[in-house]
């Protein structure tokens, strides 16, 4: 009897979903691991920035000027001071053993100097192995030395009759204003996580699209399951892919939700724009996973393909170092990751706002991976009725 | 039996297991791929990312009010620095804006129109700096270039306006207290010599892990009795098996550490201050723990491809658990202790202290001290792992010699 191509569709779906609830690793790696992920990394970073940074000061003038000094730096919320020495020798040992991240230096004598107009040197050293606890520290205790250059400059200049105007007008000609459009908090959690989260999403979309398709051939299942299609590829990957799509598209949506709706990210687009952008990246990242078992149909290879490809994408999509610094091969391989193109779409959108115009090629460029299988179609159907698993 | 003869026998079994692991690994390419490949490959790769280190010329819009000399030299020295190059005059922020849109500027520069009067009256002026957070990189650029600019053409300027004033008296009007700052350990302020190290180190431990839990899911699909160890005179003691096999492994990745700890970091001229003997010292216990760890975990992996699927992705949260990038002092509670379940957390910190700080194992000895630890636990673990899979297989194998007779 002729099964209509739905019915057929149908019931491979049906066989799919036995299987998914046949073995845990598809509970954990499809649910468990990229939420798990989300509580990780949301929780990790939940103060936005890192604070109360430890660090050492080394005094070599303790005056009550220093002291003073000591005391504002502390009080910024960056910085801690849990070190006092006169020794930088003991100090620089701390920082190499990781308990201090930077160490400020106020030199002998420092308060008299000052006061005598003979411009004492600060300064400050920050460990750039850690680079986000030193830019931070590097922030603090540059304002900390300005403001002490602002203070002495003050008392000499109203010494000699200026105004305070005058005064800050030779400290400081030109001050600068920065806006930082859509993170004015410089939060790390909003610059990383809208990123790495999706990111992980996408890794195990690879490997489980692999690691389902890879396994009929490894269990020699896969010819019963070209069959129940009446032998069409395209059937059999669309009835066994919708459920994946189905719990996949869930945990996306969850993880939108968690991103713009808990943690309340900016979101200056509205939700429809990154709704669309989660749902086109699982099926894009569901093709590509297609693509990688069509060019690879051994389960081992095509699972260190999925692996290779999802860990790459974490630093080729550009989110901390950016693309246009890097080579140019590798800029143009950029373009093969379905992330990349969410992180374009989710800079124009959630961040920043910008009308569709500028954006709506990013769209398109993520749907049309789903044209990727159409290329290895007639590898992977050869695969599946002919290969033998090679472990 | 005397105690001799089972010290002996033990030997012979020990290196009987650890050679035929050896050749269980060779023949083995998913598992070539990983003890071999990844680590030599995958270095590399991310080497050439993370190459150009920092970012030079990003690309900024100038909207200039004022558009006189005054604001056009200060133009020109933000533009003179490596860091920001400027592309494009607007004639006001919405054109400037659009650029970015566009994406060709990631930042805009607005010169308010009193600028030259505030500066020639000796006033202090305000410019206004807006940068994209697509990428923080370019707002470090954006911010480092004008703050230089400013300090030094500002310092400029009021000199020119005071020329009565002696030299050393106007420096010291404008600058009462200098102040130099140093960026210790990566004084290029790289990206890659600050994440590179980190992955390095994590690249070791997730091989192993991958690599070993492969053998061990292997073991598990072709065994008779899907056990992890064989039905085999040479695999009745927990210490031989847990023995022998580490030994296959410290010995391939001996190797394996040299290229990816000291060869890799002199290639991609990372900050590299190593004492080969304090890195051998401290590496030894990392790979220790590492392998003892991942035995341990292969006890519960029982199909070949599955360790992808489970281990994959803690690679990256791995990374950001151990404590370079997000720093370890605001790691807190329950993760704080997490990360130190894992090698990595310690070996991360003690490497990068070791090869970046130039530390000695008296600086890292808190690292070192915990990896010992972990080696201790898991090598128990590890041998428990195994007890408790030779105590089961003979049991399945009483049980299926016992159906034998009773048919």
């Amino acid at each position: 009897m002729q099964q209509s191509s739905k019915n057929r569709i149908w019931n491979i779906a049906k066989r799919e979903m036995r299987q998914l609830s046949a073995r845990p690793i598809y509970l954990f790696s499809m649910v468990f691991a990229p939420l798990f992920s989300a509580l990780f990394f949301i929780t990790l970073m939940d103060e936005g920035l890192p604070t109360e940074l430890p660090i050492a000061v080394v005094d070599l003038d303790n005056s009550s000027t220093s002291r003073g000094l000591i005391r504002q730096l502390d009080a910024f919320g960056q910085t801690a001071v849990t070190l006092r020495t006169a020794s930088f020798e003991e100090a620089r040992k701390e920082m190499q053993s990781g308990s201090i991240y930077g160490i400020y230096r106020i030199p002998k004598d420092f308060a008299t100097l000052a006061a005598q107009g003979k411009q004492p040197k600060l300064s400050f050293y920050t460990n750039n192995a850690s680079l986000i606890a030193g830019s931070l520290l590097f922030r603090d205790m540059k304002t900390i030395s300005v403001l002490a250059g602002g203070s002495v400059g003050l008392q000499v200049g109203l010494a000699k009759g200026q105004t305070e105007s005058q005064i800050m007008g030779q400290l400081q000609p030109i001050s600068i204003d920065t806006v930082t459009l859509g993170n004015p908090w410089l939060n790390y959690s909003v610059y990383l996580n809208n990123i790495i989260i999706p990111g992980i999403l996408q890794l195990m979309i690879f490997l489980v699209t692999v690691f389902s398709i890879g396994n009929e051939i490894k269990l020699g299942t896969s010819r019963d399951w070209l069959q129940q299609s009446g032998n069409s590829l395209l059937k059999a990957l669309l009835g066994k892919l919708l459920p994946h799509t189905v719990i996949f598209t869930t945990v996306g949506l969850s993880i939108t939700y968690i991103l713009y709706g808990v943690s309340s990210f900016p979101l200056q687009s509205g939700w429809l724009p990154m709704v669309a952008a989660m749902v086109l990246l699982v099926l894009a990242a569901q093709a590509m996973g297609v693509f990688m078992i069509g060019v690879l149909p051994t389960l081992r290879l095509g699972l260190s393909f999925a692996s290779l490809f999802g860990m790459v994408a974490f630093s080729i999509t550009g989110f901390t170092f950016p693309v246009k610094a890097m080579y140019p091969p590798l800029q143009a391989l950029s373009e093969l990751f379905p992330l990349r193109h969410y992180f374009l779409i989710y800079v124009d959108q959630a961040l920043n706002g910008r009308a569709l115009y500028y954006t709506w090629t990013e769209y398109v460029i993520l749907a049309s991976f789903m044209l990727l299988p159409l290329f290895v179609g007639r590898n992977l159907k050869r695969a599946l009725l002919y290969f033998n698993y090679i472990p | 039996m005397n105690l001799l003869h089972i010290i002996k026998e033990g030997i012979q079994d020990t290196c009987y297991i650890w050679k035929s692991e050896l050749n269980l690994i060779f023949k083995d390419s998913g598992v070539m791929i990983f003890f071999f490949l990844v680590p030599f490959a995958y270095p590399v790769l991310y080497g050439l990312i993370y190459n150009n280190e920092v970012v030079r010329e990003a690309q900024l819009v100038v909207v200039d009010h004022c558009d006189t000399q005054s604001s056009r030299e200060f133009i020109r020295r933000i533009n003179g620095t490596p860091d920001v190059d400027v592309v494009y005059y607007a004639n006001n922020m919405d054109e400037a804006k659009d650029k970015l849109d566009r994406k060709e500027a990631y930042g805009i520069l607005e010169i308010p129109s009193n600028f030259s009067s505030d500066i020639h009256t000796g006033k202090r002026t305000t410019v206004s700096l807006y940068s994209d957070m697509s990428c923080l990189l370019y707002y470090k650029n954006y911010l480092i270039a004008a703050t230089e600019a400013s300090f030094d053409f500002g310092k400029e300027m009021v000199q020119s306006l005071h020329p009565s004033t002696t030299r050393e008296e106007g420096k010291i009007a404008v600058n009462p207290i200098p102040y130099e700052s140093v960026a210790m350990f990566n004084p290029a302020n790289g990206f890659g010599s600050f994440i590179l190290p980190a992955i390095l180190i994590l690249v070791i431990q997730q091989t192993l892990i991958l690599g070993i839990c492969m053998l061990g899911g292997t073991a598990r699909e072709k065994n008779r009795f899907h056990t992890l160890v064989p039905i085999s005179k040479h695999y009745h003691g927990t210490l031989r098996i847990v023995l022998g096999k580490s030994l296959a492994y410290i010995i391939l990745y001996i190797l394996t550490c040299c290229w990816v700890l000291i060869i890799v970091p002199a290639l991609f001229d990372l900050p590299q201050h190593v004492d080969i003997g304090t890195l051998g010292l401290f590496v030894l216990p990392y790979l220790f723990a590492c392998i003892f760890f991942s035995i341990t975990l292969s006890g519960f992996v029982i199909s070949r491809e599955a360790p992808m699927l489970l281990f994959v992705f803690t690679s990256v949260i791995l990374l950001f658990i151990s404590g370079v990038s997000w720093p370890m002092h605001s790691i807190n509670g329950f993760w704080r202790i997490l990360a130190y379940a894992f090698p990595s957390t310690a070996g991360v910190q003690g490497f990068v202290a070791i090869n970046s700080m130039g530390a000695t194992l008296n600086e890292v000895a808190f690292e070192y001290h915990v990896l010992w630890i972990q080696t201790g636990v898991y090598f128990i673990t590890a041998c428990l792992v195994y007890r408790y899979q030779i105590i089961r297989s003979r049991k399945l194998l009483l049980k299926g010699s016992e159906l034998m007779k009773q048919k």
